[in-house]
């Protein structure tokens, strides 16, 4: 590259960088923008393990029984205003778990009550006063017809038109109820709760027997899909069991954030203290302290690019990084300071210096991103928080070190000597 | 300055030997102290602000009001604060013994609770022990890959088990450490020791390959005309500064955050110093040496 395209490089490098601090600092227009995501071991909170009970629940329902009832969990978490709840499901062997991580949450006590209970569907009768236009103002009246004597629902698509639509299969008892209940309501309207709450509001037709019910109407596939998921939830009998918790009080969470922030400061300030004299007669030393400059806050923005939640063991990780992005840098100081003493000029000293250190920087680290990819596909939890923070900024220190370093060498120093 | 580390190499290898030896004794007498991690329990962080409250009056009330038979108790740095170890309880028990301790110790603030179900456990530590196999081998491989271009010079399979070796002896130091802080300091062996062996090992193998990168430069620089134990030598010397300065710029990131760092990170970054120390020593006097060792073996025959 001539010098000019150097420079213009850097600048290009300089501004990303300031646009990168200015979105990761946590408040201003980086708060607004994309907020930090901070794990409950930070913020406070509960991480909540639930066991599915799936022995009821036959082989072809399972996965529709899951997504139903991740979906109810989702509901009622969102009914504690926490900010961003983080429902995930697992299957390991042959157990499936459900994991609910709300961060922030106060309550503890009641969100596990609530979080626990089983869902609850039902059947409404719709009653529109006289007179009433819309349908804000009807009264739901309940019927003793609930999810329990719902066999199965399933999607399927109108043989004409192909268009999706739900079936539902009553049990004996449910197919009686349901048929007094469709006499009583032809034409009118019949309301479908889960846990109390409105999802579905079919017109009845016509009085149906035998307990074969079809939902039809503009679905999208998807639509369909969703309706069949939430009265699998409410009809099948799969209760969870807490089977492991984590609760985090606040203000040890805000203790930590903050030590580890001091901790991780003061690293930061004794490795620049340490390589500035170190590396003084090479004139280089204080270049990994802007070298640094740069990793921290490229590294941080991404990471809030890619939504990763930061907690302890990912700041851990990062700070880490810091000592092995500084590696880098080692590697190439003792490269150039060997090429120096072979008698080589300042410049081609440098330029050597980084082709020597490029094969072990390389091969090292390789090595690391493996042990993160590893770590990250096997296990959960803490450890894959660590490992894609390390991986990360394992990464992003190649590109410091090599490319960005590189640049500010070539075009400070060039001229000097 | 050069110093001939090849010549006292049985010195390190003596040195690291009855390390070694010490470790896996003690592994094997005292064992480590699985945490609630791998096999289920119950871990309970709470502060009492009644000053008058020790460990004592807590172990007292566990087992005589609480009726709790198995629990340990260890007052956390700072006021009043204390850390109490069951087995995996109930949500309906945690809620019932956190009335009872309002009831007789008053204003009392829960850190954190954490209880976790034994299947749970089990599934992470073959997880773990997974992560670590896969680790291993995955690194070896791509030593082996990476460093096959001189595989005329020096097999690249050497490279291969010479990281093997140091990884071994990076690994079994720091348990050997661990278990020490089992038995005397009640530490319990938890998910993120896994994350420090792993890091260690991740850290070790970063060493050893600038040592090992540096051999394979001379060796294509001198084209096996120089003498290899001399070579090797030369070699070691020549990246000294850097393996110590790198250790010593990860140590300063590591033991500010033993020293400000919160509890749940003392020892995990102790164990990372520990391993990180010896995982620098391995790579200078272990890793160059054992080379050697084999490679004079090979030319012999």
């Amino acid at each position: 590259m001539t010098r000019k395209n150097l420079i213009l490089f850097l600048i290009i490098i300089i501004v990303l960088t300031a646009l990168a601090a200015f979105f990761v600092y946590p408040k201003n227009f980086g708060n607004k923008f994309r907020p930090w995501r901070l794990g409950l071991d930070l913020v406070g909170g509960t991480r909540l393990v639930y066991e599915i009970e799936m022995s009821q629940v036959q082989e072809t329902d399972k996965s529709a029984v899951l997504g139903g009832l991740k979906e109810v969990i989702e509901r009622r978490v969102n009914l504690f205003g926490v900010s961003e709840p983080v429902i995930t499901t697992a299957k390991s062997g042959e157990n499936y778990r459900l994991i609910v991580e709300l961060a922030g949450v106060k309550d503890v006590k009641k969100a596990i009550e609530e979080v626990g209970s089983t869902p609850l569907l039902d059947f409404r009768e719709v009653s529109i006063p006289e007179g009433a236009e819309t349908l804000e103002k009807a009264v739901f009246i309940p019927t003793n017809l609930t999810g329990r004597y719902i066999k199965d629902a399933q999607v399927e698509f109108d043989s004409v038109t192909k268009q999706p639509e739900v079936s539902l299969q009553f049990d004996d008892e449910g197919a009686k109820i349901f048929e007094q209940l469709t006499e009583k309501n032809v034409g009118k309207y019949l309301a479908v709760f889960l846990d109390n709450a409105l999802i579905e509001m079919p017109v009845v037709k016509e009085k149906i027997s035998g307990g074969q019910a079809r939902i039809t109407g503009n679905f999208k596939i998807d639509d369909a899909k969703k309706l069949v998921e939430r009265f699998n939830a409410g009809a099948l009998t799969a209760p969870i069991n807490l089977i492991s918790q984590e609760t985090i009080g606040a203000s040890l969470g805000q203790e930590s954030l903050f030590d580890t922030l001091k901790a991780g400061l003061l690293g930061t300030i004794l490795i620049l203290i340490f390589m500035g004299f170190y590396y003084r007669r090479l004139g280089l030393g204080w270049f990994s302290g802007i070298a640094l400059l740069f990793y921290i806050p490229l590294t941080l923005a991404i990471y809030k690019i890619f939504g990763t939640t930061m907690t302890l063991a990912g700041i851990a990780g990062f700070i880490l990084s810091i000592g092995m992005a500084v590696d880098a840098n080692v590697l190439i100081f003792e490269g150039i300071k060997e090429s120096s003493k072979r008698g080589l000029n300042y410049g081609t000293a440098i330029e050597e210096g980084f082709r020597i250190a490029w094969l072990p920087i390389r091969d090292s680290n390789i090595s690391t991103m493996i042990t993160c990819i590893i770590l990250y596909y096997i296990t959960t939890g803490f450890v894959k928080g660590f490992a894609l923070t390390l991986l990360i900024g394992v990464f992003i220190s190649m590109f410091s070190a090599i490319t960005i370093t590189r640049t500010i060498l070539r075009v400070f120093i060039r001229h000097n000597k | 300055m050069n110093f001939n580390i090849i010549g006292k190499k049985n010195i390190f290898f003596i040195f690291s030997g009855a390390i070694i030896i010490l470790s896996l004794v003690s592994l094997f007498m005292f064992g480590l102290k699985p945490g609630i991690d791998f096999i289920g329990g119950t871990q309970w962080q709470i502060k009492i602000k009644n000053p008058s409250v020790n460990e004592n009056t807590i172990k007292d009330f566990l087992s005589a009001e609480l009726n709790i038979k198995n629990f340990v108790v260890y007052p956390t740095i700072g006021n009043n604060g204390f850390l109490i170890n069951l087995e995996s309880i109930s949500e309906t028990d945690h809620q019932r013994y956190l009335d009872e301790f309002k009831n007789n110790f008053g204003d009392i603030e829960e850190l954190r609770f954490e209880s976790i179900g034994p299947i749970i456990g089990k599934e992470l530590s073959q997880k773990a022990v997974w992560a670590v196999i896969l680790a291993i081998l995955g690194i070896c491989f791509y030593i082996i890959f990476a460093f096959r271009k001189t595989s005329y010079l020096v097999s690249s399979f050497k490279y291969g088990l010479v990281i093997l070796a140091c990884l071994i002896h990076d690994i079994v130091i720091p348990i050997g450490f661990l278990v020490f802080l089992g038995h005397f300091k009640g530490v319990n062996f938890n998910i993120s020791f896994v994350v420090a062996l792993l890091t260690i090992m991740g850290y070790s193998v970063h060493d050893t390959i600038v040592v090992l990168d540096r051999i394979r430069l001379n060796l294509l620089v001198s084209q096996g005309k120089l003498d290899f134990p001399k070579l090797v030598n030369e070699s070691v010397n020549q990246v000294m500064a850097r393996s110590i300065n790198t250790s010593l710029t990860t140590l300063f990131a590591l033991l500010s955050l033993f020293f400000l760092g919160p509890l749940s990170l003392k020892y995990f970054s102790l164990v990372l110093t520990v391993g990180i120390i010896f995982g620098t020593y391995s790579s200078i006097f272990i890793a160059a040496p054992l080379l050697v060792v084999w490679q004079s073996k090979t030319n012999r025959r």
